[in-house]
Formats: C-alpha cells, structure tokens, sequence
C-alpha cells in the first residue's frame, strides 16, 4: 500500500571499476589551458593540478574514489511514467532521453549507492550534470526517495552531492513537484534523526537549490561552483543589474553566510567521514584510501550490514 | 472591464460599436429602433465571449491569468475575511510587501491568511515588487506559517505570482534557501492547509506558498514551472515561440487537475474573474468554506501533517496518456 515501502533492493554492481579509460590521453584545463595527461587527471580527482579548476567528474567516477576501496551498491530507483506530459519542443522528450542515455551510459541522471567511507557506512547519492544538464524530474525525485528510504531502514546518514541546471522542463510542473516532495525525503531524515550532507557542485541551480540541495545539517560546496536559483544572466537579462566579480560563486556564498564550508575535491572524502562520525557520535575517524570492506572470498561487500 | 486582451478584439469592436449606438440613441430622440439594433450587438458579444472563453487556449488562458483587473490576493482577503489584522515582516532584514498575510477569521473561523500581491496601479505594483517575493517574503510566510502551526490555526494561501525575483539582492539573502524552508514549512503543519491558485503559479515561489493539503485553482489560473517565455527561450531559443511552450507545458487547471497535481477548479464567471470580480470572489469564498470545514473535521494531531506528505510523495505516478 505504501508507495515506498518496498521498492527499495540495493544491486551490487559496482565491485569492478567501470572506469570508462578515456578516448583522449590528455584533457585540457578550461581555465588555464594546462593539459593533464589522464592517469593525472583521474588521480587529481578531475582538478587541474596547475590552477585548481574543478572539472566535472561522473557520479560513478565520484563514488569510485569516494568509497573505501572504490566499492559500492547500487540502489534501485523505480522508473517513473515516461514522458508524463507527451512533450514536444524542437525535439521529442524520448528522443532527448536516448540521446542523453546514449551519451552517458546511464539511466538517469541521478546515481544511488551504498557502501563506506572510511569504514563509515553511508548512503550517498550523486546528480549527473552531463544527463539533460542534471535535471530535476519524477526520477530524481524517485532517486532521492529512494536513498532517504534506504538510509532510515539502515539508520545511515545521507551525503548528497548536486549538479543541475534545475528543473526538467519536459516534465513540466512534475517537475516543479519534486521540490515539495524531496523535501519530503528531506523531513523523514530528520525525523529519523540522521545526517544529511549536501555537497554542491558546479553547477547547481534553478529549483533544485530551492529544495534538497539548501537544506542539509550541514552545506558544503566545491571551490568556485556557481550556486543560484536565478543565473546572472537571467539577472542581467531581466533586471540588468550589475553583478560583482564572484557573484553566485561558493566562496561568495560562504562569505554571504548560506554556506558552512567550501573544501577542495581532495579533501572532500576525509571531511565528510570526520562530519559524518560526529554526527553519529561514533569512534574518531579513520582516514585515508581504506580497502574494500569486507574481505569475504567472493569479495562481495557487506552493504548490508549495520553496526 | 475597460482593458480587453488581444484576443478579445473582435469583442471589443462589438461592444464598442452597441455603445455608440446607445450613445447616439441619448443623442436623438428616435431610439427604439437604435435599442433593438443594440440589442442585437449585445447578444452576438455574449456568444462570441462564451465561445472564445470555453475554447481558450493555454497561451490565452496565461494572458487572461495575468489579466491586471482580475482579483488580487487583497481583494480576497477584504471581501473574505473579517478582523484581518496584518502582520509584517520577517525579523530579520524587512518587510516584503509582494507577501501580505497576517490573522483573520473565516466564516467566523481564526486561521492565517497569507498570499502574493501584485499590486493594482503602478505606484502599488513597484512597491509590491508586481508580487514577486524576495526572501524576506518567504522568510515572513514561514514566521506565519509557524504562528499557524502552533496556535492550530488553519492556513490559507492565496497564490499569485509570476515567480521568484531574479535580483542581486535576493540572491545574496539566500532566496533559494528562503524558498526551499518555505516549502520545509508548509509540509511540517500540523493544521489545515488550504491554497487557492488565484491568477499565475510561478515555480517555486508559488510551490513555496501551495505546498497543501488541498490545492484549488481558478478556472484560467495556470501553475507551472516556468514561465511560457521563459520555457520557449531555454527549449526553442526563442521567447517569442511562448505559445507552443504554453502548449507543450500543461499548465491550465484543467491539465493540472488530470494529473493529479490539484484538487479542485473553481468555476469562473463567463469571460473570466476580470468581468465579474465580486462573483469570482464569492465562488471562491464558498470553496474555501466548504474545504475548510472538511479539513477541520480531519484535523487531529498530525494526521493532516502525515496526509499532505503523502499526497506530495504520490503526485507523478499517472501521466497524461491514458
Ligand atoms: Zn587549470
């Protein structure tokens, strides 16, 4: 009878990298134009080791070095009514989704997984920015009700980390309501009394700030990521106001007061285990790139287990 | 009614045409034959104007939406509500006036009565920001909300608004932040919480205020997630192609209330709210009424707080397509 009770079924399908090995060698900084040969590029974590820039990284790359020993469970999101409004502009909304699916590998654009970080088990999920610009539609919601779930059934904080241009415009005003109903999610975390980290990413925009993405116990941004709900060309456009060097950046936010932190992508892992386990009240953490969890012969991971 | 939309031209040129007759029936003596001819006029406008408003397309039904004579949030809540007593401001940077609200009773009842205005001529538009909050308005809605919440008054809001301000003022205060605890507010109510969409639905400042357990909408009032301009310049790349956006969007009641986004459309008066204000007010005024009593019935502990987070998570399992 109720909508989320039983859907929830974590996949194991991670326990081999998928690491797709890039077609290009080499990937070139949009900032400083240094070019980074790609065993550097994936060990910088897609941080241009000459200027910093933060480049996108795929939420399966994330979830690779985010989780010890790379190793994580994928939960299910129930597939939502396709193309709920039959929508056409230029192209046909089902069209846009092959293209997009095509392009990325992926069903959707958000991925959930379960696993540890540094032995501290968590359920993470992660928005797609090169899925229809990470766009917040009923998957998105689906996804999101689906880690929360997941996380109150096996009592674990939640660390979500976003990338939208915001809205789904295909799927109209089901998009607009994901907003009260990720919230939702939101509330049955608090309730539950666990942790809800969101980490925002470059970008993060639109409704998808207006909901989520602003409120976790705790906001952590990416350096420079661009975070509004109206872009600066929409102010321009429309108010023409000038806007200041920064404007709508994280370290602009932070110094605005709608952040708790700003950290760097490779420090990103150890701070979110040193939250996480305080808010948990648990034993100090461990840091560094712990192996997988469970060492069992056919190395599956114990996701399942709970302390 | 003295400002027609576009569309309504042809209209405009017949009653303009009946009132020159009757004018000129005044003028002369010999007005019996004038009358009847008027007469006639009369009759073709009021087909012609039922025709045009039972076959409004989406695009015409957001021109009728933002129709500056249609009524305003203030105009509910004088001919609604008694011993309104305004409450302002949000304790921490100002007073938003695109957000008004504040105590009332209806039917007798103490709730919270709370919405966007717009604002009627262009001194109170400007200084009603044309009813678009910044986040001092939601900050003021969420301090209302609380009031609600912990005197176990009923909220009703009254949602007009062409979206959240796109400004650089409002973003430094964190509007997207306002926004999303507004919405965090309105699902953490534990009395009655009634919207009524009353004109335009603009994205998240207007799920920020609807977030309900029931969410009526006028007839030609239209909620979506973007404005059509805005949808046709990101998706076609062309703000001018707003009526196919309008089209493709599903923003009318009536689209909303086959998807199950809404509960209920508010019938409006022949030619739209703007042609008969003080009964499109009344319809609404008897709405409310009706839906507040059945929700005051229900309302114990937080079953109506459990029942609107229900309603919320279920909204998107059925498609258009049959
Ligand atoms: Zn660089």
């Amino acid at each position: 009878m109720n909508w989320i009770s039983n859907y929830v079924r974590p996949r194991i399908n991670s326990l081999f990298s998928r690491r797709e090995t890039p077609e290009n060698l080499w990937t070139k900084c949009p900032e400083c134009g240094t070019m980074l040969f790609h065993r550097e590029f994936e060990e910088s974590l897609h941080v241009c080791t000459d200027c910093e820039h933060h480049m996108p990284i795929s939420p399966r790359e994330r979830f690779h070095t985010l989780f010890d020993g790379g190793i994580f469970a994928e939960i299910d999101v129930p597939t939502p009514v396709a193309d709920p409004l039959e929508f056409k502009d230029q192209k046909k909304y089902p069209d846009r989704m092959k293209a997009a699916q095509k392009n990325t590998g992926e069903a959707e654009a958000m991925l959930v997984g379960e696993g540890e970080i540094g032995r501290t088990p968590i359920i993470a999920i992660a928005q797609d920015f090169r899925f229809m610009g990470g766009s917040m539609g009923m998957y998105v919601g689906n996804a999101i009700i689906a880690a929360a779930t997941r996380a109150v059934e096996l009592k674990r904080p939640l660390v979500l980390f976003s990338a939208a241009g915001g809205a789904r415009m295909q799927e109209g005003i089901l998009s607009l309501m994901q907003m009260p109903r990720t919230t939702v999610a939101v509330q049955m975390l608090k309730e539950a009394g666990l942790p809800y980290i969101v980490v925002l990413t470059h970008p993060t925009t639109g409704g998808v700030t207006a909901s989520y993405a602003m409120l976790g116990d705790v906001q952590i941004a990416e350096p420079n990521a661009l975070i509004c709900f109206a872009g600066p060309r929409v102010i321009q456009q429309t108010i023409g106001e000038k806007l200041p060097e920064g404007f709508q950046r994280a370290e602009y936010l932070l110094d605005h007061g709608m952040l708790d932190r700003v950290t760097h992508r490779k420090d990103m892992k150890d701070e979110l285990v040193t939250i996480v386990r305080m808010l948990m009240n648990t034993t100090p953490r461990v840091l560094g790139d712990l192996p997988a969890p469970s060492q069992t012969p056919d190395n599956t991971p114990q996701v399942t287990a709970q302390k | 009614m003295s400002s027609y939309l576009e569309f309504e031209k042809p209209l405009a040129e017949i009653e303009a045409k009946a009132a020159e007759l009757r004018a000129m029936a005044r003028a002369s003596e010999d007005d019996v034959d004038i009358e009847k001819e008027a007469g006639a006029l009369d009759q073709k406008a009021a087909g012609m104007l039922a025709e045009l408003y039972s076959t409004l397309t989406p695009w015409r039904k957001c021109q009728v939406a933002r129709h500056p004579e249609r009524p305003h949030c203030q105009d509910y809540i004088n001919a609604l509500f008694t011993e309104y007593t305004p409450l302002a401001g949000d304790r921490n940077f100002a007073d938003d006036h695109a957000v008004m609200g504040g105590l009332a009773r209806l039917g007798g009842v103490p709730v919270v009565v709370l919405g966007q205005e717009k604002g009627n001529d262009t001194k109170s538009r400007i200084a009603r920001n044309f009813g678009m909050a910044r986040p001092e308005g939601y900050r003021k809605a969420i301090r209302l909300m609380d009031l609600a919440d912990r005197f176990g008054l009923p909220l009703i809001t009254l949602v007009d608004t062409p979206g959240a301000y796109p400004g650089k003022g409002a973003e430094e205060r964190g509007q997207s932040e306002a926004i999303a605890r507004s919405t965090e507010k309105c699902l953490t109510i534990k009395s009655p919480v009634i919207s009524v969409i009353i004109g335009e639905g603009g994205s998240g400042g207007a799920v920020a205020f609807a977030t309900a357990n029931k969410v009526m909408m006028l007839e030609h009032s239209i909620y979506s997630v973007i404005t059509p301009e805005g949808c046709a310049s990101i998706l076609w790349k062309d703000a001018e192609k707003m009526r196919e956006a309008a089209e493709a969007m599903r923003l009318t009641a009536q689209n909303l209330h086959e998807l199950g986004v809404i509960d209920h459309i508010i019938a409006e008066p022949t030619g739209g709210a703007q042609r008969d204000r003080d009964a499109t007010i009344a319809a609404v005024g008897v709405a409310l009424d009706d839906e507040l009593k059945k929700l005051m019935k229900q309302a114990k502990g937080d079953k109506l707080m459990k029942a609107r987070r229900k309603k919320f998570l279920e909204i998107g399992a059925k498609g258009l397509a049959a």
